[in-house]
């Protein structure tokens, strides 16, 4: 079965939390990872890590660079077709 | 080498300045390999002792009977160049005559490559060795790991002439900074490694326009190079035109905490022999803004190149630059 959108972002916003120390009440779809939430290059090659180990999904450095708002790491996440 | 220990002079007199970024890493991996399938009880008793990142500088001490200090700054990437910088004051304060200084470093090891390359900063270039380490090229992609040691001789000018010393050059300045930006990337403009320039020139009491090379850091990363390039032309300018820039990391890779130590001796017989050698595999040279990146042969120091400096930076935000006078401007 699918996840929701909402199920990927509870996910996103763990994975956020774990790998940069965002509080999990920042994170919204809307905020960027660079101004908003300081998320550094170091901390989302961690991310990206942490995001092919909960939803299987590869993102290669390519990809995750152009990845700015939380929103689009969700839609990539479930453009790369993960069920749970 | 002054064998103070075993020649009948002065070990008190004597110090010991040598650096390791990372310690005996390779040592303590296998250790516990040992500890995980063997137990305790079977881990040598040498595994602290290798371990520690004085180990080098200690048995330099040991061995030539060094009695006065005894440091390893561990800084990281700049931490041969702390150890010159360091044996340099021990020298100018009188409380050592000689100090043997620089840095060994040996990490090549998996979980140090895994590190790196986790953090994107090394070549991926992996079907061209030879080329793979390019720095200040515009299709650089990272650094390629080094290891070694480089260690000199430092003493006072009346030391050397008492002792009917060749002299290389003369250490005449350093100097640091923190960078203050990030724990692994480097500040974009320079900012911090121009702060550290400027004071390495004053502490030696150059002007600019008294340096006619500079030995970069450069390690062949994207945000790294441009940085240091920012930083020279902002610290030396105007006084770029004819500058030599090179970068010795295109043919050793990265010696980490030796790297300092070996560009810094590289430094000294580009000045002893008045000739800089070039930076390999810069085919597509990366916008320099007026600054010369020696490459395709050595080339001569001319006029004005009495002075030198050599760069070191460092993850973590350590910026640590020695300035260089050629011998026969400063002792004549």
């Amino acid at each position: 079965m699918a996840l929701s959108d909402e199920d990927v972002l509870e996910g996103v916003k763990q994975i956020l939390h774990e790998a940069a120390g965002v509080p999990v009440a920042r994170v919204r779809l809307e905020k960027t990872f660079a101004a908003d939430l300081e998320v550094d290059s170091l901390s989302m090659y961690e991310v990206a890590m942490m995001t092919q180990e909960r939803f299987g999904v590869d993102m290669p450095d390519e990809d995750m660079k152009s990845l700015r708002t939380v929103a689009d790491l969700v839609a990539y996440i479930q453009r790369s077709g993960v069920s749970a | 080498m002054v064998r103070c220990g075993r020649t009948g002079g002065r070990p008190e007199r004597f110090a010991v300045a040598v650096s390791s970024g990372g310690g005996g890493l390779g040592g303590i991996l296998r250790q516990n390999e040992v500890l995980r399938r063997e137990g305790w009880k079977r881990v040598s008793p040498m595994t602290i002792p290798m371990y520690m990142a004085n180990g080098s500088a200690s048995w330099v001490s040991l061995e030539f009977g060094a009695a006065a200090e005894l440091h390893a700054p561990a800084s990281a990437c700049a931490s041969g160049a702390e150890a010159l910088a360091l044996g340099l004051e021990m020298v100018r304060s009188g409380r050592a005559e000689v100090v043997v200084a620089g840095g060994a470093e040996a990490m090549i090891h998996p979980i140090v490559l895994a590190g790196f390359a986790a953090m994107r900063a090394l070549s991926r270039r992996n079907d061209d060795p030879a080329g793979a380490s390019r720095p200040f090229d515009a299709d650089r992609d990272g650094f390629v790991l080094g290891e070694g040691a480089a260690v000199m001789v430092l003493e006072s000018a009346a030391h050397a002439a008492g002792r009917g010393a060749r002299v290389y050059a003369e250490l005449a300045g350093a100097g640091r900074s923190a960078d203050m930006y990030h724990i692994a990337n480097p500040e974009p403009s320079g900012a911090g490694a121009a702060r550290a320039m400027r004071r390495a020139l004053a502490d030696a009491e150059l002007t600019a326009d008294q340096i006619g090379h500079v030995n970069a850091h450069a390690t062949g990363t994207p945000m790294g190079d441009t940085a240091e390039l920012a930083a020279v032309r902002s610290a030396l300018a105007p006084a770029v035109d004819g500058l030599l820039v090179t970068a010795v990391k295109s043919m050793t890779g990265h010696l980490l905490g030796a790297g300092g130590a070996l560009e810094a001796l590289v430094t000294t017989l580009s000045l002893y022999h008045g000739t800089v050698p070039p930076t390999r595999n810069v085919d597509k040279p990366d916008e320099v803004g007026g600054i010369e990146v020696v490459r395709d042969g050595c080339r001569p120091l001319t006029g004005r190149a009495a002075g030198a400096i050599s760069n070191s930076f460092a993850f973590g935000g350590t910026t640590c630059l020695l300035s260089f006078a050629a011998e026969t401007t400063h002792l004549l």
